[in-house]
This record gives structure tokens, C-alpha cells and sequence, in this order.
């Protein structure tokens, strides 16, 4: 019954036209939803033109009744303050352009000794929360739960009063007479003043690269022949002999300074202030606890078949943790991880609250001493949108090469 | 048991009945198998013993057993002994729970912390999810406007530049929450649109205020906007903290509601479409309730960041629990005890912030019951 009906209906129906396309008329044209959609948009953009014409009409305004001066002629101009802490020689007579320089270097500098102490410490706490010795757990859940639940600049302004409430220099905490840790900050061994240190870091640079492409070709053979060679001990070569030879082919421009109590303080060596150490210190211990978590999530995603297979196919125990757990990890790891390090940088800002002279508050006296507001504004602005994508950009060139390759 | 005996067993089906495991083996037992386990992990035990006996005796003679809790004529009990001076904390909370506010109006802001507080917990609970909430939470804010700003029923005015301490930390986070989350939904929303100017523009300040610090963001928001517009059209500070605060976590949040559209499947788009629903009743009714429960743990950890980003308007000026800290340690007598008083506020932070990860997490296990088998 219904077959037929359904047939007979399909039959009489009269084949229908195609829909004709509207075109736009006068007649009802808000009930158009290409109007709607033209309408929204254009009062959306007029509205935010309107803004934006307004502020800076009223911006330039305000400024020239203040007498403020405009453009970015006044990079060129001699600063005026000095720094209290910089990589590069800085004066009062140096140019505003060399002082954001220095802001980001500053910046940089924290940012990345934070980060490589705060991926140390996570990865280690992320593997502890992972480890059936109830005591190492606990205790790694522990220092998570307390510096994760707890506001950064918080722990920064904390670290930065235990700092500068530490014993001065004369009564310094003595580390087997190479290290102080004082009022003044902490002193290291390191290079003197004027030093060719810089050589060897580069030596060191070339050297880490030369063992990533050293390891690649190890990784290489084995895949084409099988043979599985160690690595280590060319590796540690590598990385001794290429410094070494390049600091003494730049005639070994300078001994190891020790610091020493001089006088009234602590001179000699690498010295690390108090406003940098509580920086590093709460940027890196806060991140390294998001980081602990990110590593713990990661290696308990890896399915534990996975494991029991390796395990089975008789596998040596360090091989199935650096062969099969961990490249399966890195994947659910490295997206959360670039967040993580980008945050870290973007909150090196928060020197500004204890006077370590980072980009955002040099950018703070450059635009007081300079009056060019608006164009500092714009400088630190695209400073930090270029320093923030920069990480994005190469954490995803990592993150391509540790995703699943497929065919 | 060798391959042998089990092939042995399971061809003559003899085998015997092995006893059963012993229950509750007793403390020894516990710590052979969870403590030293192997020889990694008894290192492991060992070490972490010796880190506890080396710190948890020096912590507890500093913290308790030699702190000063009070101290009567200045500082003195304070400088006499090697412990904790808890006494600043004693002498200073008042400036520092209430900052600015009128010594003798703290009542007021004490009865809007509370308020806060009772009706937080009281939402925690999801039987009192009706509408019958929202009415509270209304009449919770008309109180709480009327406590803090004063001015009415003989009340003294307190305009919000007096505003400090723990009262204004709650207020900016809550304004933040409430305020960012319609507008991190119409980012969200505008960024799925496919008006491009529309979409371009949501796209375009999500990524800027994303790729900026929050300190940068504050900064704008209340030491340069000022200068853009005349002076009679300025909010005051706490206005303008609070927006730019909003506005950073609305571009956070705006990111979390993108991944939860996104998690929703195109059908129940194309369902709602052929229902005839229009564009925002399909939104509201079809696709933002599924999209919720998807975001809401991540949300949650949002939130949680937006409560201890709250310091941050410290940096700008205010007097909110850090800031307020921070002016009562200019006091020269208490100036060297920073460090307790921090770990006050550290610790306060940590009560609430805890709390609410821990609330979280009980909540998605709860919104997750229906995937659970």
C-alpha cells in the first residue's frame, strides 16, 4: 500500500524548478540574511574605527597640551639613568635603544635559566609522582599541590624578602670558599671581567649541535643496519673538546675567577643579584610544578600494553623507557609545554615588583624619562608578541619531528 | 612455577587450591612493598627520610616552638628570639585583610567577605542548583554593593578608591569571572562566525592580549588608557583594573570555549539548523549547554589562575590583600618580618585555591558519571 502510494505521488508530482538565487530588493531587505550579515559587519568596523579615531584623537590631543613629543626619533637620544644590573655595557649617556636592549636581555636571560631549572625539576617531580615509593609521591604531590595552588607573585615577592634578609657579606653562608650567598646575592665561580668567556659559550653551542647530529647518525645506522652503537663517549668528547679547543685557540683569554670578600663585599667571579635570584627563583619553581603534571599525564597516557609488549619482545629495561615510553609521551608533553614556557616569559614581568630591570620595567623609566608613551608602549608590545611567538614557532618545529609520523 | 608445571596442571586439571592472600599483612609488610621495594626505591626511602630529618625539627623550632605569637611593646618579643615573629601578623592583619578601608568600617567589608564566602560554598552544592540560587546571588550582590560602597542607610561612603585587602582581591575576581565569561563566550562564538571582519577581529585581540603579559595589559588599562580619553569620561582605577583583568581572562577563556565548540559534533549543528532554529536560539539552546560541560574542568583551572592573577593589581596600585601587605611592612618597627607576613597571605591564597582544584576535580568526576562504565 504505502509502496504504491508512495510511487504514485513521486510520479504525479511535476518536476520543480530550482530554487531561484535572490537577488537584493528594497522590498523587506533587513529579513536578508546576506543584508543581516553585511549589516552586522559594517556597524561592528564603524564602531571600532569610531574607537579607535576617537583615543587617539584625545591621545594627541592630551599629548601636545602636555607637550608631549611624538615619533621614534627619541630611540637615538642618550637615556639619562643608569641600570643597575645588565649583560652589556650601559651608561647614562647610552641611547634609549641600547637600554631596550638591555631590558631584553634581561628578560631573556631569567626566562631561559628559569626555564631549564624549571624543566629539570618538573620532569623529575612528574616521575616521582609516578614512582611506587609512597614517600617520593607524596612528597612530589606535595611541593605540587603547594606551588601550583599559590599566586606567583607571591612566591616571587617571598623569595625576593628571604633574599634580601639573608646575613650580609661579611657574615656570608660560605660554600667551600667558591661560593657566597649573602644579602648581596649569590656569587659563583665564573669568568672575570672582560673575559673571552663568551667564546666558550659559543664553543659550547657548536658543540651541543655537533652531538644532536652526532646522535642522528648513530640513530641513523642503526635503523639501516641494526648495529647499535654507544654514543655516549664520542658525545662527552664533543662537548669537552670543541670549548676547550676554541677557548684556547682565542689564546685562553681568562682563568676561572673565584669569587672573595673584599672590603665591604663580595667581589670577583659571576655574580648573581638578589632581584634576579628571587625572579629565577619563583618563575622556575611555580612553572616546574605545571610541568610535573604535564610529565605525569604524559607517561601515564602511554598505554600499558605498550609496555608489557616491549617487555615481552625482551627489551632491556632502559631501552623500553627511552625507545618505547617516552617518544610516545613526548607527543601528549610538548603542546602543553610550549604554553607553559611561554607563560614563564611573559610573566619574567613580574621583576617589575621587585626592581629586577626586565623589559616591562625598563620599558616603565624609559617611557617616564623619555615622554614618549605611546611609541614605548608599542615597542614593548611587539617586543613581547615576537619573543612569545618566537618560542611558539620553534616548540612547534619540535613538536612536528616528536609527532606520530604516518604513512 | 615453571612453563612446565602449568601445562602439567592445566592438562590433568589437578591443581590445588592455593590460600587465599592474607588480608591486612600489618605495617612491616606495607613498607617492604611500598618503601623498599628494590634497591632504587630504598635509596629513595633513605633519602627522603634524611631530607625530613634535616628540615621538618629546624621548621618546627622556627615556626612553633620558638615563634613569638605576640608581642606587647613593638617588635621586642620579635627580636629576642630565632624563631617566627607571628606577632606582625597579629599586629597587622586588620591593614592587611582591609587595606585603605576605614578602620572603623572593616565590619563592612568583613560581612561582604563572608557573604562571598557562604554563598560559594552554598553554590558548590549542586542540589542548590535552581533559580532559586540566581535570586540569592542577587540580592547577595545588592547587599554587597550597598555594604561596600556605603552612602545609604546612614551608612558612611566609601568610594572604591578606599577600597583594599582581602574585600577588593574577591570583588576584582569576581567581577572578573562573571564579566569575562559572556564575553569570552561571544570571542568564542565570533571566532567560529563566518562574517570574516567579525571573525578577524576576535581572532585578532584573542592573539594579541594572549601574546602579551597580564602586567602589560593592567598597565594599559589603567595608567595609559586615561591619557585617551578626557578626564570626565575616565572610570576610576578599580574600574579600569578590572577591566583590563577581564579582558585577559575573557581571552583565555575565550581559547577553552573555541576548543569546546569545536568538540561539539557538526550534527547537532546541522540538527538544529533543520529544526528552522535561528542563529541564537540554536547557540543558546542546542550547542552553549553541551559546550559547558565539555569546558569545565578546563574553565575551572582558569578560574582558579584568575583568583591568584588577582595579585597582579598590586603592580598597579592598589591596595588588595598583597598590596595592603606590602604598605603595612613600610611600618619601620616590622619591616624586617616580611617573611611571615607573606606566609600568611601565601597561605590564605592556598586554603582557597586548593579547595576549589580539589572541588573541581570532584565536579568532573561527577559530570563524567554518564561516560563512566
Amino acid at each position: 500500500m504505502t509502496y504504491s502510494h508512495a510511487k504514485t505521488t513521486d510520479e504525479s508530482l511535476p518536476r520543480r524548478k530550482p530554487p531561484k538565487t535572490q537577488g537584493l530588493s528594497l522590498n523587506g531587505f533587513w529579513n536578508d540574511q546576506r543584508f543581516r550579515n553585511f549589516a552586522a559587519q559594517a556597524i561592528v568596523i564603524a564602531v571600532v574605527i569610531g574607537f579607535f579615531v576617537y583615543i587617539i584623537g584625545n591621545a594627541q590631543r592630551a599629548l601636545s597640551d602636555q607637550g608631549i613629543k611624538t615619533g621614534f626619533g627619541f630611540l637615538m637620544d642618550s637615556a639619562g639613568f643608569a641600570i643597575g644590573e645588565s649583560l652589556i655595557p650601559f651608561s647614562a649617556s647610552d641611547s634609549f635603544l641600547r637600554a631596550y636592549g638591555v631590558g631584553i636581555l634581561n628578560t631573556l636571560k631569567v626566562s631561559f635559566a628559569a626555564i631549564i631549572l624549571a624543566s629539570i625539576i618538573g620532569v623529575l617531580l612528574g616521575v616521582a609522582r609516578l614512582s611506587r615509593n609512597v614517600m617520593l609521591n607524596r612528597f612530589a604531590s606535595t611541593y605540587v599541590e603547594v606551588f601550583r595552588n599559590t599566586p606567583q607573585l607571591l612566591q616571587i615577592v617571598f623569595w625576593y624578602m628571604l633574599a634580601v634578609q639573608l646575613p650580609g657579606p661579611k657574615q656570608a653562608f660560605n660554600f667551600g670558599d667558591i661560593a657566597f650567598l649573602s644579602n648581596r646575592g649569590l656569587a659563583l665561580p665564573g669568568p672575570g671581567e672582560g673575559s673571552g668567556f663568551g667564546f666558550a659559550v659559543i664553543g659550547l653551542v657548536l658543540a651541543a649541535v655537533g652531538v644532536v647530529f652526532w646522535r642522528h647518525h648513530l640513530e641513523k645506522r642503526l635503523r639501516q643496519t641494526g648495529n647499535k652503537a654507544n654514543g655516549l663517549p664520542v658525545s662527552i668528547a664533543i662537548m669537552v673538546i670543541v670549548p676547550v679547543v676554541i677557548w684556547t685557540v682565542f689564546g685562553s683569554p681568562s682563568q676561572i675567577e673565584v669569587p672573595a670578600l673584599r672590603g665591604f663585599n663580595i667581589r670577583g667571579g659571576l655574580q648573581l643579584s638578589p632581584e634576579f635570584l628571587a625572579l629565577f627563583l619563583g618563575l622556575s619553581l611555580y612553572i616546574a610544578a605545571f610541568i610535573a603534571e604535564i610529565v605525569r599525564a604524559g607517561i601515564a597516557s602511554v598505554n600499558q600494553g605498550q609496555i608489557e609488549a616491549a617487555t615481552a619482545m625482551g627489551i632491556k629495561k632502559a631501552d623500553v623507557l627511552w625507545r618505547v615510553v617516552l617518544p610516545q609521551a613526548m607527543r601528549v608533553i610538548v603542546p602543553p609545554t610550549t604554553a607553559q614556557y611561554v607563560s614563564l616569559l611573559k610573566n619574567s614581568s613580574l621583576g617589575v615588583m621587585i626592581g629586577y630591570p626586565e623589559l616591562f620595567n625598563l620599558n616603565n623609566t624609559i617611557l617616564t624619562a623619555s615622554g614618549n608613551t605611546v611609541e614605548a608602549i608599542i615597542i614593548m608590545m611587539a617586543i613581547y608578541l615576537s619573543l612569545t611567538t618566537t618560542i611558539a614557532v620553534i616548540m612547534n618545529w619540535y613538536n612536528r619531528s616528536v609527532q606520530l609520523k604516518e604513512r | 612455577m615453571t612453563s612446565h608445571h602449568l601445562i602439567s596442571n592445566a592438562q590433568t586439571g589437578a591443581s590445588a587450591a592455593r590460600p587465599a592472600p592474607v588480608a591486612a599483612p600489618g605495617l612491616i609488610h606495607w613498607a617492604r612493598q611500598n618503601l623498599f621495594d628494590g634497591i632504587y626505591n630504598t635509596i629513595f626511602t633513605v633519602l627522603c627520610c634524611a631530607l625530613l630529618i634535616a628540615t621538618v625539627p629546624d621548621l618546627f623550632r622556627w615556626a612553633i616552638w620558638d615563634a613569638a605569637w605576640t608581642s606587647t611593646n613593638g617588635a621586642d618579643a620579635c627580636k629576642a628570639t630565632t624563631g617566627a615573629c607571628w606577632a606582625v601578623v597579629q599586629e597587622k592583619y586588620r591593614l592587611m585583610l582591609f587595606g585603605t578601608y576605614p578602620y572603623e568600617q572593616h565590619w563592612r567589608g568583613a560581612l561582604v567577605v563572608l557573604i562571598l564566602g557562604g554563598m560559594s560554598i552554598v553554590s558548590g552544592f549542586r542540589v542548590f542548583w535552581t533559580k532559586w540560587l540566581l535570586i540569592a546571588w542577587g540580592g547577595a550582590w545588592v547587599a554587597i554593593f550597598v555594604l561596600q560602597l556605603g552612602g545609604v542607610f546612614g551608612l558612611v561612603s566609601t568610594p572604591t578608591h578606599l577600597w583594599g585587602g582581602l574585600p577588593l582581591t574577591l570583588l576584582i575576581f569576581f567581577g572578573t569571572v562573571i564579566g569575562g565569561l559572556p564575553v569570552a563566550i561571544l570571542l568564542a562564538l565570533g571566532r567560529q562566525s563566518n562574517l570574516p571582519i567579525i571573525k578577524a577581529l576576535c581572532i585578532g585581540f584573542v592573539e594579541m592580549v594572549r601574546g602579551v603579559p597580564l602586567v602589560t595589559v593592567l598597565f594599559m588599562a589603567a595608567l595609559i588608557f586615561p591619557l585617551f580619553v578626557p578626564e570626565s569620561m575616565t572610570p576610576d582605577k578599580f574600574v579600569r583594573a578590572l577591566i583590563g583583568m577581564l579582558m585577559f581572562f575573557a581571552a583565555y577563556a575565550a581559547d577553552i570555549f573555541r576548543g569546546g565548540l569545536q568538540a561539539i559534533p557538526r550534527g547537532q549543528y546541522e540538527a538544529a539548523e533543520a529544526l528552522g532554529l535561528p542563529y541564537w536560539q540554536k547557540t543558546t539552546r542546542i550547542i552553549l549547554p553541551q559546550t559547558l560541560r565539555i569546558v569545565l574542568p578546563a574553565l575551572m583551572n582558569d578560574i582558579i589562575r584568575a583568583f591568584k592573577n588577582t595579585t597582579f593589581i598590586a603592580i598597579i596600585g592598589l591596595f588588595d590583600i598583597l598590596g595592603a601587605t606590602k604598605s603595612a611592612l613600610e611600618d619601620p618597627i616590622w619591616v624586617s618580618y616580611g617573611t611571615e607576613a607573606y606566609l600568611f597571605v601565601i597561605a590564605l591564597y592556598f586554603v582557597v585555591c586548593f579547595s576549589m582544584s580539589k572541588y573541581s576535580v570532584s565536579l568532573e568526576r561527577d559530570l563524567n558519571k554518564g561516560n563512566v562504565r
